[in-house]
């Protein structure tokens, strides 16, 4: 995620101030931030002349936009059958030992939030997360052990 | 590995004359293009298989002047990964098929709703775009395609919820009629079609309906790609003819021990071992028996699997991903959850799943949108070929 | 392509026009097909699927308000297919409703009660999904008490928010079981942009949205021996009261009304119809004096257009969405506040009651007023101003309470002083009523003569139109008026807030030009308040609307300043229109309001 700050009539300059440019606009705050906050809603709401409740309404629909504040990276850790099937299970139960969360929260050095998420798309390659938009496949309590690290040494790396 | 069935190589072929199939379709009428695919037989591979050609028709009669193609990269059927792999491998034949729908209707303006989940999909798809919009000015044709980022929303996915979602708002199913051809997109006609089936109409540009329709069974032409998930030891992508039955699929694809294949992911129908034989895939038609929609997943599971999980698992998809709008979706969704667990933990009587697959043939009859409508298929399927397993 | 289409639904045969849904087509042969998202003031939702009809070659089943009606449609309304799927829609609706029928405040006025009562659905039903789910009691309104856990997400609410009221307080926010009608951030309805308007009470078919109830408050008040009650009837109560004590639509029953109050045991029975009067003569002469400024003095600070600022519902909304306006309100107070200020002090001080030991209790068709009563600004007297505002459904509740027969009382009158009214204070009622009261004297005033229209009925600026223009040429005015001489007066009258903000746009981009807008938050005005009996519907309100125009052309007294109780007022009391005492008790100000 980029860590530059944008403004939000920026962002209406950039999409438009149509209710079209909405999604657009959350998706964006939401990349910069992790999280869209009550005042970004209202600016929105202000910039595109429409209520405030109604950009809440649309941004709780939808699982990648979220009003409460995540981490630098978002686990999003596949839930759905096949997932399961092959191990999904001990995959969560290591991301939780390592992180010290559970499925929703964020660790309180605000690096990680761990998601429970439906289907990714990796069916065959399952169990599968995405960390913000990238996908890890075939996942072990290993694997997840090395790229939790490789993504705190990223991190810390800045 | 692959023994009886026909592997083909028809949409992940490598094809570098995009410009050359575009110049020679373009140079055809219209009524010539939507009339070969017609011919061909082509239908949604979204799932619902209306046939392609009849839909680009609807539109073109349309005398409205704005206009939209959309390709629905929406991909969030449980079990299904194949538009991810067509958007990474072909995607000039997407865009082909979107760039003749576009002169043949008169749209200016195509968009890819592509779900997060592949958004790291985006910068190889952004390189092909540009490159495609050359190839336009080149050919002289008025047509632009933009990718528009789905948000997370397994219901985007239908038509109606995708338009809503696209300007802006709840992804909620609307009411039908009208129809997208008439009132789509910012309520203009607009043609939404499944990535693999514009992948598909590049395929009958080249190489003419007649090669497509000879592949397949009566009702169901061509080949389709399947997304193979589950217990197979051999998971993965495969471009197969229709019309074959389940039996052979799985002596192909099975571990030996299949028990029973979800077709069509969770809103598809769960068939049994004693069903295999005489189940065909395909669309639903007269002449094929036992046949089944689908959007090409499929899921394998052996002995070792509880279908009482596996109905768990896809009842709280649902629960999840209903938009909430109407009662029997949202309400009935939960009760069927609630009512199976009910059930097992021994504080509803087996009985009660009676109840349930009465209020699963409602939920089919009087859902809003095909959401509510098919979470009846896999319910009563696993609920009446398994019911043993939901029982405490 | 014929304009009709002709269908059969149950076996007879009806034509109806083109785009006629089924549901409508079904109304005309008097066929009732059961609905509960539909309501006919607003947009087609196809929610809730109760409507589901069968269609012969259709497997699955219609909803019959979203479809429209085909040429040789064979539809079924009752097949035994209906009649299953139907029943099991009610069921899961009341598995996801806390239905505790007899301590609800909508007992016997529940549309989901009725039609559980229809299908007789027992208790076999699904798993309550009520104790799983962590649900929302908001309280803290003063006019509104919204309870998630009776709600069948209709989405009515939302839909009159946004369509009727262009307010967008309510949205659906969420989705599959956690989908729930919410606030911005889920904050309480104090906290955001309602207005406290009620028109989503007027519709919820349930008891998730009602107003909050201060009978009990009343009650006790009444039989407090040391206090002295006094009570205030709004113009619109008096032409619907009748219809929640089982009358029809239209009916006026101000003298029952008056017997009725009495009866309850209210020390005085007083009008707001007479502070309407005064509203006009305060709210008239401020426009003629924003009018001199503008216009003989040249003050580029004025501000024009003026708005009428009687509807509690539209001040708020103007504080929230249109701050930049808030100057452009009248100052006058509404009528009930007129009234509050004047019943704690002239009226108080009149019969010789300490203020203090005065409880002011007003019957409004409104839940805005319940607001507007506590606003911090209405505390003229010293006091709070009116202590206490019940809605039309209140005081019917309180008639039945009280074993009334309703219809056997004999017409009773107002007690005086602050009980005579003109029919210009009746109109304030219905859209255009405060527009035509102001100009029967505005007029007057600036020519010496009455308006120019047939026996003062100012129609144009009558009707049920969301936005209606008028303007009336005012020529040979009196010396002191000439600057006026040869102006155009441009009006502009909306109801329902979606059109109040579509013409404060105009107005902003100066697509519009008005010397003075009369903007009321509810449909038809304050007859189609939120307060008034439910349910609503064009009809209902036309009805009303004929009511209060007849009301109207009986009165002897038509004009505000010919009210002898007027007269008296500012002899007595007031002095001057706009005067000191007037500028003290009977105007206010505003607050600027965040957005959302």
């Amino acid at each position: 995620m980029t860590r530059i700050q944008y403004s939000v009539t920026d962002m209406a300059n950039k999409h438009g101030r149509s209710r079209e440019a909405l999604l657009p606009i959350l998706q964006d705050i939401y990349q910069a931030k992790h999280v869209i906050s009550d005042e970004d809603m209202v600016n929105v709401a202000r910039e595109l002349d429409i209520s405030a409740a109604h950009v809440y309404g649309t941004a709780t629909f939808y699982s990648f936009l979220e009003t409460q504040q995540s981490g630098k990276y978002i686990i999003r850790l596949c839930k759905t059958i096949t997932c399961m099937m092959h191990g999904k299970n001990p995959v969560l139960q290591e991301l939780e030992r390592i992180l010290k969360i559970k499925p929703g929260q964020t660790t309180p050095d605000g690096l990680f939030t761990l998601k429970e998420t439906n289907c990714l798309g990796q069916c065959h390659k399952g169990p599968a997360m995405l960390v913000n938009d990238n996908p890890h496949t075939q996942l072990t309590p290993e694997s997840v052990r090395e790229i939790i690290d490789s993504y705190r040494r990223e991190a810390l790396s800045y | 590995m692959i023994k009886n069935l026909k592997r083909l190589d028809l949409i992940f072929k490598n094809e570098q004359d995009t410009e050359a199939i575009l110049e020679k379709t373009l140079a055809r009428s219209n009524e010539e293009i939507v009339n070969d695919l017609i011919d061909s037989g082509l239908k949604g591979r979204g799932g619902a298989g209306f046939p392609t050609g009849l839909k680009w028709r609807l539109a073109a009669d349309d005398p409205a002047d704005e206009k939209y193609i959309i390709c629905n990269a929406d991909e969030g059927e449980p079990g299904t990964f194949k538009d991810r792999e067509i958007l990474s491998s072909v995607p000039n034949k997407v865009l082909a098929g979107m760039a003749v729908c576009a002169r043949i209707i008169g749209s200016k303006q195509g968009f890819i709703y592509l779900r997060n989940e592949y958004k790291f999909l985006v910068p190889g798809l952004e390189i092909v775009i540009s490159e495609f919009h050359e190839l336009m000015d080149r050919l002289n044709l008025e047509f632009r395609v933009a990718i528009f980022m789905g948000s997370g929303a397994y219901i985007c996915g239908e038509e109606s919820a995708l338009f809503e979602s696209m300007e802006g708002k709840r992804g909620e199913p609307r009411n039908k009629p009208p129809y997208p051809t008439n009132f789509g997109y910012k309520g203009k006609p607009t043609v939404i079609n499944n990535v693999e089936t514009l992948a598909h109409t590049y395929s009958i540009f080249k190489y003419g309906p007649d090669k497509f329709r000879d592949l397949g069974i009566k009702d169901s032409r061509g080949s389709k790609v399947f997304s193979v998930s589950g217990d197979t030891p051999i998971p993965g992508i495969y471009e197969l003819e229709f019309g074959m039955t389940l039996q052979k699929f799985v002596d192909d694809f099975g571990d030996g021990d299949s028990k029973a294949v979800q077709v069509g992911g969770a809103s598809g129908f769960c068939v049994p071992r004693k069903k295999f034989e005489k189940t065909i895939i395909g669309y639903q038609g007269k002449l094929t028996g036992v046949s089944l929609p689908t959007g090409g997943s499929m899921m394998i599971f052996n002995s070792s699997r509880s279908m009482y999980n596996v109905l768990r698992n896809y009842l709280d998809f649902f629960v999840e991903e209903s938009c909430g709008q109407c009662t029997p979706c949202r309400v009935g969704t939960q009760q069927l959850l609630l009512g199976i667990e009910a059930v097992k933990r021994g504080e509803k009587p087996s009985g009660y799943l009676d109840k349930l697959l009465e209020l699963a043939e409602t939920m089919r009859l009087t859902a809003k949108c095909g959401l509510g409508q098919s979470v009846a298929n896999s319910f009563s399927s696993i609920v009446e070929n398994f019911r043993e397993e939901m029982i405490y | 392509m014929s304009d009709q289409v002709t269908l059969k639904i149950d076996g007879i045969s009806v034509s109806v026009k083109r785009g006629t849904t089924v549901l409508d087509a079904a109304k005309t042969i008097n066929i009732r097909i059961p609905t509960l998202c539909h309501h006919e003031d607003l947009c087609v939702a196809g929610n809730c699927r109760v409507c589901v009809v069968e269609q012969t070659g259709t497997d699955r089943l219609i909803p019959a308000c979203a479809m429209p009606a085909a040429d040789g449609m064979e539809i079924h309304s009752n097949s035994l297919k209906v009649r299953n799927a139907r029943k099991q829609i009610v069921e899961l609706l009341v598995s996801e409703h806390r239905a505790e029928c007899t301590t609800c405040y909508k007992n016997g006025n529940c549309e989901l009660q009725a039609l559980s009562h229809e299908y007789i659905i027992g208790e076999n039903g699904y798993i309550n999904l009520i104790p799983l789910k962590e649900y929302t009691i908001d309280y803290y309104s003063p006019s509104i008490i919204k309870d998630d856990s009776k709600c069948i997400r209709c989405q009515r609410c939302v839909r009159t928010c946004d369509e009727l009221q262009g307010v967008g307080a309510l949205t659906v926010s969420h989705k599959g079981s956690e989908m729930k009608i919410s606030t911005f951030m889920d904050k309480p309805i104090y906290q955001v942009v309602c207005t406290n308007c009620g028109q989503c009470v007027n519709r919820c078919p349930t008891g998730a949205l009602v107003e909050r109830h201060y009978i009990d408050e009343v009650w006790a008040a009444i039989y407090n021996e040391k206090k002295f009650v006094v009570v205030q009837t709004a113009p619109a109560v008096r032409v619907a009261l009748a219809e929640a004590l089982g009358h029809e639509p239209g009916e006026i029953v101000t003298g029952k009304m008056v017997a009725a109050l009495r009866r309850l045991g209210f020390d005085a029975v007083l009008d707001t119809d007479f502070t309407a009067d005064l509203t006009i003569i305060e709210e008239g002469h401020e426009l003629l004096q924003r009018l001199k400024r503008a216009l003989k003095d040249k003050d580029p600070d004025v501000k024009l257009p003026m708005t009428t600022s009687c509807s509690p519902g539209w001040v708020k909304f103007l504080e929230h969405i249109f701050p930049e306006f808030m100057e452009n309100l009248s100052t006058a107070k509404s009528p009930q506040q007129m009234f509050g200020a004047l019943a704690k002090t002239f009226y108080a001080s009149k019969i010789g009651v300490e203020p203090a030991s005065m409880v002011s209790v007003s019957i409004m068709p409104c839940t805005a007023k319940k607001y507007e009563a506590n606003r911090p600004e209405m505390y003229a007297s010293g006091y709070q101003d009116v202590d206490y505002v019940l809605t039309t459904r209140e005081l019917a509740l309180m008639i039945k309470q009280a074993g009334i027969d309703f219809n056997s009382l004999a017409d009773d009158d107002y007690d005086s002083i602050m009980g005579e009214s003109s029919g210009a204070g009746v109109i304030f009622g219905a859209t255009g009523g405060v527009m035509e009261a102001a100009l029967r004297t505005v007029y007057e005033v600036v020519t010496g003569r009455e308006v120019p229209f047939d026996g003062l009925n100012i129609t144009p600026v009558r009707g049920v139109e969301g936005v209606r223009e008028a303007s009336i040429l005012i020529n040979k005015t009196l010396p002191e008026w000439s600057f006026l001489e040869g102006v155009e007066l441009k009006t502009c009258v909306a109801h329902g807030l979606n059109n109040a903000r579509n013409v404060m746009k105009a107005v902003r981009d100066g697509s519009a030009s008005y010397h003075f807008i009369e903007i009321m938050a509810c449909p038809g005005g304050c007859l189609g308040g939120g307060g008034q009996p439910i349910p609503t519907s064009s009809d209902i309100r036309k009805r009303r609307s004929s009511a209060i125009y007849q009301e109207d052309s009986q009165k002897v007294i038509r004009k505000s300043h010919e009210n002898p109780e007027i007269v008296q007022i500012y002899k007595e009391f007031l002095i001057e229109p706009l005067g000191h005492t007037s500028h003290k008790l009977l105007h206010t100000k505003y607050t600027a309001r965040e957005r959302y």
